[in-house]
């Protein structure tokens, strides 16, 4: 598969020209994926055996609510947790242009992991306001990944950084270059920052809830340009964010995530009309509807997260599900079942198992 | 930017008027004048001291004039470095100022350089390697710094040097040099005698720095531009040094302003138990002895210093970081 790129110039139109055959192989495969922290109050167990595939050339959103794993997931594809998190399990696979990477078999300050960092695998971040580093101007950031991966010629570097931030539609790209971040609005240095993580050409693009913190006609203008990247360019996107209409308006697949694992897969469409897991199902009833019943109050999701240092047995939503088979759901971890094709559910409800209710799965 | 340090210079000028007239003020308002001291000892010592000789020294010295007048002639003697007349040392105050003013803001700028270079790296070392034994150990010592008080460590650091490296630490020069004209064996022996007081005196401030260090860049490193240059692949010790440093420095600029002073007053203990010439012990002493035209000018020059060191401190931090911009 990966020396199919290795005779074309233009890598994206290789990419798009070779995107049948490539189908079928995900650019990244996370496999049983472990993370924790050990901290002065315990051990916090912050992925529990996370195991999904980014599949080229399409947008996969992973959704859920803050202390799920979500950003956790994102930075151990990067080895860049902090400190004193660690990946204590599972495997990491990116299948790049040129070779496939066990991201998991390397050092996280190993040569090779950093290489793959911003080249192979670029990240842009929540904050638009905090990500740039305050004191040097747009233009120097942008090429120093420029420098560190392809040019050693600091004006040739600086050169790519003026055209990526003409690429993601910066107004007056030379000027933005030579501004510091405060001198910009929170779009425009999210607009630098995608410009930064789009300058190596990398084949998977890690967004962390980019638009969070962004208004909404921002946020309208800069899902356009994510959308814009993965259409013309092919580009593989791994988009983190809470919310479920930013999952509608982008994604192609989605992961809901609850507590360290994954409850849910499936695309948009599975997920928005045909949900499986009653924590997916409570999500989705939880968003206000403009036309809906404005009396009725809106659904919440019953308790709060447990308390991340003590670790629960079974399903980690049954405290708050609705449905929580008692002596089952609170003591064993579902295993994922298959709801249709792509859509998979890890729940006991779905289970046509030695225990044998699939007519549940019918009235829930 | 020319017009902002041209405004500045001014209002610069405008805090050191003020400052003179207050120095002057308070240091003439005890009762009596080096010159009566002066006359009690002639007359202990069976010297015939007439009237008309009191009256006469009263009228060189201008004791009796109101302190106005006193500060007027004094203040216009700067225009052409006249900075008066000391009572006590029977010389013009520029004649003994310039040399121990040059040997303390050298001993200070030296200081403040040592208390850099070792705090900055000191720190970031701590700051990365948190709770661990050499970050413990660097703790302790910096708490020991920081307590410890200076003329006692002056005491100590020089009995060891006598006792272990067997020189003599006082003073500035040895004996062989104290009078010989300067060259080569002349400095080296110099700085054989600075090196004790350049530690006693950098050595407070380094601590102070080390810790100021390590907590800033400890905030410094949750911020996520720190995350960003990981993710783009920057090397561990680059993005330490490069992106997380480069923003933790403010602290350590602004103190060059404000350690200035500080540093000067921690001279003045240093060099009374060290014994040497710089302009600590001569503020001391001018000020016990009411030597007006000593005090005042003294006071007026470091006050100058704090002045413009913080002005010096306001134009290095807009090198350090882009967002500080004078007259925008």
């Amino acid at each position: 598969m990966s020396q199919l790129y290795a005779a074309g110039d233009d890598v994206h139109a290789t990419a798009r020209h070779e995107e049948s055959h490539l189908d079928s192989s995900p650019v990244l495969s996370v496999c049983d994926l472990e993370v924790q922290f050990p901290t002065p109050l315990g051990l916090v167990r912050a992925l529990n055996g996370v195991t999904f595939d980014v599949p080229r050339g399409k947008v996969l959103g992973i959704v859920g609510e803050s202390g799920c794993g979500k950003s956790v997931t994102a930075r151990a594809v990067l080895q860049i947790i902090e400190k004193p998190g660690r990946i204590t399990g599972g495997s990491i696979t990116l299948r790049g242009e040129s070779e496939t990477t066990e991201i998991t078999g390397l050092g996280p300050d190993s040569k090779r992991m950093r290489a793959l960092r911003g080249s192979e695998i670029a990240m842009i971040f929540q904050e638009p306001m905090s990500s740039l580093n305050p004191v040097y101007t747009i233009g120097a950031q942008i090429a120093e990944a420029v420098l560190i991966h392809q040019t050693p010629d600091r004006d040739e570097a600086l050169r790519r950084a003026v055209d990526m931030l003409r690429q993601v539609g910066m107004p007056h790209p030379e000027a933005a270059a030579a501004s510091y971040p405060h001198q910009l609005s929170g779009g425009m240095r999210q607009r630098a920052m995608i410009a930064m993580a789009l300058s190596c050409n990398p084949t998977l693009l890690i967004a962390d809830e980019p638009t969070t913190a962004l208004d909404v006609t921002t946020e309208a203008q800069i899902l356009e340009l994510i959308r814009n990247l993965r259409d013309r360019a092919g580009m593989s996107i791994m988009f983190i964010t809470h919310s479920m209409g930013v999952v509608a308006q982008l994604c192609d697949e989605v992961i809901v995530m609850y507590l360290g694992r994954i409850v849910e897969r499936g695309s948009v469409d599975d997920l928005f009309y045909d949900a499986k897991h009653p924590y997916t199902r409570a999500l989705l009833r939880s968003i206000p509807r403009i036309g809906g019943n404005r009396k009725a109050p809106l659904e919440v999701i019953e308790g709060s997260v447990p308390d991340p240092h003590h670790r629960l047995a079974g399903c980690p939503f049954h405290p708050g599900c609705p449905k929580a088979i008692p002596g089952r759901c609170d003591t064993t971890v579902p295993a994922p079942s298959t709801a249709g094709p792509g859509h998979t559910v890890q729940c006991h409800l779905y289970q046509a198992d030695e225990i044998g209710h699939p007519e549940r799965a019918e009235n829930v | 930017m020319l017009s902002v340090v041209a405004r500045r210079g001014l209002y610069m000028l405008v805090t050191l008027a003020v400052v003179s007239v207050l120095s002057f003020a308070i240091i003439a308002a005890p009762p009596g004048s080096a010159l009566s001291q002066k006359i009690s000892q002639l007359q202990s010592q069976g010297g015939e001291v007439t009237e008309a000789q009191i009256v006469a020294l009263k009228e060189q010295y201008g004791v009796d004039d109101s302190w106005f007048t006193q500060y007027g002639k004094w203040i216009t003697g700067f225009w052409h470095g006249d900075f008066g007349f000391s009572f006590t040392l029977n010389e013009p105050v520029s004649s003994v100022i310039w040399s121990r003013l040059a040997l303390s803001v050298l001993l200070s700028i030296g200081a403040l350089l040592i208390a850099w270079g070792l705090s900055i790296p000191l720190g970031v070392y701590s700051a990365t390697h948190r709770h661990t034994l050499p970050d413990s150990v660097i703790t302790v010592i910096q708490f020991i710094g920081v307590a410890i008080p200076e003329f006692l460590f002056a005491l100590v650091v020089m009995s060891l040097a006598a006792h272990y490296l067997g020189t003599d630490v006082g003073g500035l020069f040895s004996n062989d040099y104290a009078d010989a004209p300067w060259g080569w064996g002349k400095f080296v022996d110099l700085l054989g005698h600075l090196w004790v007081p350049l530690i006693v005196i950098a050595a407070g401030s380094t601590a102070w720095l080390t810790r100021v260090m390590r907590a800033n860049l400890l905030d410094v490193l949750n911020n996520q531009y720190v995350q960003t240059a990981r993710a783009k692949g920057v090397a561990e010790r680059q993005v330490i040094w490069k992106h997380a440093v480069r923003n933790s420095l403010h602290p350590l600029v602004m103190t060059f302003g404000t350690t200035f002073p500080v540093l000067i007053s921690g001279e003045a203990i240093v060099s009374i138990v060290l014994n040497l010439p710089t302009i600590g012990p001569l503020l001391v002493n001018s000020l016990l002895n009411k030597d007006m035209y000593v005090a005042g000018t003294i006071l007026l020059l470091l006050s100058a210093l704090l002045v413009i060191g913080n002005f010096v401190a306001d134009l290095l931090l807009t090198v350090v970081d882009p967002r500080i911009r004078f007259g925008e």
